[in-house]
């Protein structure tokens, strides 16, 4: 799986869309619901549902962070499923607000 | 990741809301990604190569700004306050590109070589055309999303090179997607080819507050815009906020409606912003420090540091009301000294600079390090507190109500007047304008006739405002002129 920065990524299972907004350190798997996520511009393998283990859903424009990795991405679509890296849920980055300056 | 990715997303998730314009009639954020789409697909028939903007500040720019995005060619605003032979000679050097120009600038640019001229008018009728919205684009990898050209040091303009990448990381590492409210609306009137201009639509859409463009800045527009317009927000530079709160100051209006206020983009003198907090009690002030090609703001003096700095008795609290606060926490900031090596806080050098949205790159000369740090020219130093104070360029442009003056040209123009023997244009502290331009000059000629040399031959923001007779001017012993000492011994009794 190829997470370079500005890569997109759909999930197999759910309505979820992800951008890398850092790659990560080592090779890893970007999952949703459970199940790896698939290039963008890939179809989409049939058959498959979201694992209850992995169901917590995922917030539109939520920045996701794999601290072991330090893999990063923003999910630019929601969707059922939660997104994880070998089976690791990812976690909520909260943004460090910034005043309005523009 | 792509810019037109922040519209998508503020598209998909609040179609209706207000994206642009009026409240009476404003654009929505699905019509907006609907323009941009038809923008892309009408340009792209048209010509290749960058989309050129020269035009006054509206919903065509934002919708511009994305369709370029969405073909992944660069978009290039030019400075339509030129004169026609810069403007022509700009417009030149962005070929092959297509140019979308206001209607009554058009003759200004006529049969520019190897660029497709298109008028505002066209470019707006096209986005409405249904055919051109339903017309299929192709994915394209983007990666130049906007060039802005800066006016450099040696007076010819250079092209910043801001990627997709660095835009969107500024975006995304700064504002909360949709997390303004829905009353928020943010008047913008710098002009679209200041980053402040670009980065307002980026961070505007991502951020779910709807832009409200002024055409052109006059203080009396502005005010009735934000009054009409029920302006939550506004950025200005230091020269408009002072006659904005001249005309507050005169009509009693508060703008209720305003919260919050940056500035930036040049010195802000320190009246001014003491006048406008306590004018504005309920308005909270931002003062962010960024350049072009660090993809606009990379430090920022929030309203709680100015409240804390101007009820300080402490004078080395007091004084951050001058500076431009803390670095944002996305990225690294340090001053240097010439030997390239960190010096301790209090002391004076160079900002540097290392992050996600940090371009540092000019077209054909990259000035960012392999190890991403970035020397930015501007001359700083650091309280213990790591608040930032700028102190202004290191060479020694001139910045005159947020226009970046270079003392070279119009030192040209006068070394032409056979009257002028030697000529040095220098920066002197200016209350209205944070700088003004003013010559010292070895000259037989009066003042006058000097002034009106080089109003003919430039534009009249660089015509010295003051000129001072000498002698001689003072040199050092490799020959290099020692502009600090003139503006050390002119500042003064200017100041006065």
């Amino acid at each position: 799986m190829n997470l370079t920065p500005g890569s997109r990524w759909k999930s197999a299972v759910c309505d979820t869309e992800a951008v890398v907004v850092r790659p990560p350190a080592a090779p890893a798997t970007l999952e949703c619901g459970g199940q790896p996520m698939v290039a963008f511009s890939a179809a989409k393998p049939g058959g498959l549902t979201v694992d209850p283990a992995h169901a917590g859903g995922s917030l539109l424009g939520k920045r996701y962070l794999d601290e072991e990795t330090g893999l990063e991405a923003l999910c630019s679509k929601a969707g059922a499923g939660a997104l994880s890296v070998s089976g690791r849920p990812l976690t909520i980055k909260e943004a460090k607000k910034l005043p309005s300056s523009d | 990741m792509h810019t037109a990715l922040l519209l998508d997303m503020a598209a998909g998730a609040f179609p209706d809301r207000l994206a642009l314009g009026s409240l009476a009639d404003g654009v929505s954020y699905g019509e907006l990604a609907l323009r941009a789409r038809a923008g892309a697909a009408w340009l792209d028939r048209l010509g290749e190569g960058s989309i050129v903007f020269i035009g006054l500040n509206g919903p065509a720019l934002p919708t511009a700004v994305f369709a370029a995005g969405l073909l992944a060619r660069p978009f290039a605003p030019l400075n339509y306050r030129l004169s026609n032979e810069e403007l022509r000679k700009l417009l030149a050097r962005t070929a092959p590109s297509v140019a979308i120009v206001d209607a009554d600038m058009l003759p200004r640019v006529a049969d520019a070589p190897g660029v497709v001229l298109v008028s505002r008018d066209q470019f707006e009728a096209a986005c409405l055309d249904e055919a051109h919205r339903a017309a299929e684009l192709t994915e394209i990898d983007p990666d130049i999303a906007v060039l802005l050209f800066t006016s450099g040091t040696t007076g010819e303009p250079k092209a910043a090179v801001l990627r997709h990448r660095h835009l969107t990381s500024y975006v995304i590492s700064t504002v909360e997607f949709m997390g303004a409210d829905e009353e928020e609306a943010a008047l913008v009137s710098v002009p679209p080819y200041h980053i402040a201009g670009i980065s307002a639509v980026l961070t505007g859409v991502y951020g779910g507050r709807r832009v409200v463009h002024l055409p052109a800045f006059t203080p009396e527009a502005w005010v009735e815009a934000a009054a009409a317009e029920r302006i939550t927000h506004a950025m200005m530079v230091p020269t408009m906020l002072g006659r904005v709160l001249d005309l507050l100051q005169a009509s009693g209006e508060r703008l209720p409606h305003l919260r919050a206020l940056s500035y930036g983009g040049g010195r802000m003198p320190q009246p001014v912003i003491e006048r406008a907090l306590a004018l504005l009690p309920h308005v909270d002030f931002v003062n962010a420090y960024g350049l072009t090609e660090t993809s606009s703001t990379i430090a920022v003096l929030g309203p709680d540091d100015h409240r804390a700095a101007i009820a300080s008795d402490d004078p080395s609290v007091r004084r951050r009301l001058g500076s431009v606060g803390r670095p944002l926490a996305s990225l690294e900031l340090e001053i240097r000294g010439l030997d390239g090596e960190p010096v301790p806080a209090g002391a004076a050098g160079e900002v540097w600079v290392r992050g996600e949205q940090i371009s540092g790159e000019y077209l054909g000369r990259k000035l960012i390090r392999d190890d991403g740090w970035f020397p930015t020219n501007d001359s700083g130093w650091l309280d213990e507190a790591g608040y930032l104070f700028v102190e202004g360029r290191l060479d020694d442009v001139i910045v005159r109500g947020g226009e970046n003056i270079s003392p070279g040209e119009i030192e040209d123009v006068l070394r032409a007047h056979p009257a002028v023997r030697d000529v040095a244009v220098i920066g002197l502290p200016d209350l209205q304008w944070g700088e003004r331009v003013a010559a010292v000059v070895v000259a037989d000629a009066p003042a006058d006739q000097l002034a009106d040399w080089v109003r003919q031959r430039l534009r009249s923001t660089k015509t010295p405002e003051a000129f001072f007779f000498r002698e001689a001017l003072p040199y050092n012993e490799t020959g290099k002129l020692l502009r600090r000492a003139l503006r050390a011994e002119l500042a003064e009794p200017a100041a006065a």
